[in-house]
């Protein structure tokens, strides 16, 4: 084209009012972009301020006992004496044993929902355990208190005390009361609660396992089991350990499905069977009649636990995204 | 070429029994739900009645009672956050779509994104009464929907992220080649395209929230009495259900029975709305 007739051509279709429109429409295009990421740094303000918040609140539990604070065994409010240790075995105790039974659970619903459910019932039944994770946590705890902690008591933890309570080296572990309150039944209703979490996790990542391995595996005289063992379960190994990671993150973080039933103990647990308490639970319990110094311990229990459970979700995280990541080559 | 039968045998058993094994694992957690859902409805279908409605919590001690000014309270208070993360949601999910592909930042807020959908939900009460609750003086509905919104928003962002990722790319370039400015092209074109997805994620985070106690305790409190002024402590379902539930009096007791059957159902069935409109839209 000749340079007369496109000078003509662009006078014609740009003119000015259109300029000035393409102008008009930047700006309003600027605006929307720093708008939009202002709003979703929100997010990241918001874990700042929590971490900040957190931390000077609790600054003179810190100031005054130190790193001891995390194993110090006292829980005194009369006299100030406080330590975290109490709640944070209480946590990490009922936190081990609800993963200790949600994961094998868990790793049975992924693998039946994959490999062996028919196809019309896969989508009711993967609804429902997606169901099981949406009812409130409170729930669990009125169900954990109400219904699972007799029938706990009388079914599980007498045969178990008559058991195993006079066994020699693991009988300690099945002493104490029975009323159907602490660490053991606690971990079971978390185990209840995350065990749909973790499963879901899991079903997903085995659904991205490519046909082509499984039907290879197959091919070669795999029974399903052996399928599932020696090659779904190595190949989606990252997103596994992710999901499993985020169930503990739930489970160490949870309050009102364990403060119903851990039994609210300031003392530390020497059986399965004692009651106990956890950092959320503390929180729950005590923070409507805490004032002064014991107002700046709970903060400090509240740092502890966002911390932790800080650590346990980050990885958890990391892990399934380079389980996804994977998925791609 | 021999087989060796024994062998065969044995893998054969060993895979029959794990089959087994995981599909009692489904077995234990449908067992579970049917378990929970019974023990709700026998326990709270009894004390669903009309006075639930009409009368507001009891005083200790006193017969009778409802969850009027509990259910209000919830109502106003999730309303609220609603009406907050709503916007900031979706005005959040569209920066990540849209202009947040190579940024670091923008990795980093979808990491701290994920993080925040499960972080322990009592830490969140602790950081809005630190920061709403003891700089004014008192507790207030206001500070309830801050810390649900704290829980809400990353739902809805996350949602709305991967419901626009969804939207094809030639509706996106067919609307810029029109001329259409890039705001337009993500609120008119592309968000429009993934609306249903989008009340889907809204509608899972009120589920989401609806049922949260521990961000409630320190911020709303609770409130014996009807109220609807949310500078105020306020009554709520999830509080009530706590307290009433830990309480020795029998009355009490059912009304948390009736309240915890209620926010589960519309919990739940939230939740389905969510899946089935979602289902229809996407095939």
């Amino acid at each position: 084209m000749h340079s007369p007739s496109s000078q003509m051509a662009d006078g014609q279709l740009v003119s000015d009012g259109m300029v000035a429109i393409a102008k008009k429409q930047r700006v309003q295009d600027f605006f929307f972009h720093r708008i939009t990421q202002a709003f979703s740094l929100l997010v990241l303000a918001a874990l700042l301020g929590i971490i900040i918040s957190l931390f000077v609140n609790a600054w003179p539990t810190f100031q005054k006992f130190g790193f001891q604070f995390i194993w110090r065994i006292e829980w005194d409010i009369i006299n100030q004496d406080f330590g975290a240790a109490i709640a944070i075995v209480g946590t990490i105790a009922s936190a081990t044993i609800a993963m200790l039974l949600a994961v094998p659970l868990a790793f049975g619903i992924a693998v039946f929902l994959t490999e062996t459910c028919p196809a019309w019932l896969r989508r009711p039944l993967g609804t429902s355990i997606e169901l099981l994770a949406a009812v409130p946590s409170i729930i669990y705890g009125m169900f954990g208190l109400f219904v699972f902690a007799p029938l706990f008591a009388d079914y599980i933890q007498m045969p178990l005390k008559h058991l195993l309570g006079g066994m020699p080296i693991v009988g300690f572990l099945f002493g104490g009361a029975t009323n159907g309150m602490g660490i053991l039944a606690a971990g079971i209703v978390l185990a209840f609660m995350v065990l749909p979490f973790v499963a879901a996790v899991m079903r997903d990542v085995f659904e991205i396992t490519p046909a082509i391995l499984r039907e290879s595996a197959y091919g070669l005289g795999c029974t399903t089991w052996e399928v599932v063992r020696q090659v779904v379960l190595p190949y989606t190994q990252k997103g596994v350990i992710g999901g499993v990671m985020l169930g503990l993150g739930r489970a160490l973080g949870e309050t009102m499905a364990v403060t119903f039933v851990i039994g609210n103990a300031n003392r530390m647990p020497t059986s399965l069977f004692s009651p106990g308490t956890s950092i959320a639970s503390v929180l729950a319990n005590e923070f409507g009649e805490a004032e002064g110094f014991h107002f700046s311990t709970l903060f400090a229990l509240g740092f502890l636990l966002f911390v932790i459970t800080f650590v346990v979700l980050a990885a958890a995280k990391a892990m399934i995204i380079r389980a996804e990541k994977a998925k791609g080559t | 070429m021999q087989i060796d039968n024994i062998l065969y045998k044995r893998r054969r058993i060993a895979s029959r029994i794990g089959l087994a094994l995981s599909m009692s694992a489904m077995a234990v957690g449908l067992a579970v739900l049917i378990w929970i859902l019974y023990v709700l409805f026998s326990n709270g279908l009894s004390a669903l009645d009309l006075n639930l409605l009409t009368h507001d919590t009891p005083a200790p001690g006193t017969d009778g009672g409802g969850l009027r000014n509990a259910i209000v309270g919830s109502l106003m208070i999730v309303s609220l956050t609603v009406l907050v993360s709503t916007p900031v949601g979706i005005l959040a999910g569209i920066y990540l779509t849209e202009f947040g592909d190579e940024s670091k930042t923008a990795e980093l807020t979808r990491f701290v994104t994920d993080i925040m959908l499960s972080a322990p939900s009592i830490v969140l009460g602790l950081f809005v009464y630190a920061i709403a609750v003891a700089t004014v003086g008192n507790f207030s509905g206001y500070a309830g929907s801050l810390a649900l919104s704290l829980i809400a928003i990353p739902v809805v962002m996350r949602t709305t992220e991967n419901m626009l990722r969804l939207v094809p790319g030639s509706l996106r370039e067919a609307a810029f080649a029109l001329g259409a400015p890039r705001w337009k092209v993500s609120t008119m074109v592309t968000l429009r395209a993934a609306k249903s997805g989008v009340m889907t994620g809204i509608l899972l985070a009120v589920a989401r929230i609806s049922g949260e106690t521990a961000p409630l305790l320190f911020t709303a409190l609770n409130n014996q009495f009807f109220s609807t002024n949310m500078a105020a402590p306020m009554a709520n379902l999830p509080v009530v259900i706590f307290q009433f539930a830990m309480s020795p009096y029998d009355n009490w007791v059912r009304l948390a029975w009736a309240g915890a059957l209620l926010i589960t159902m519309t919990v739940l069935l939230l939740n389905i709305v969510a899946r089935v409109a979602f289902r229809d839209k996407v095939q």
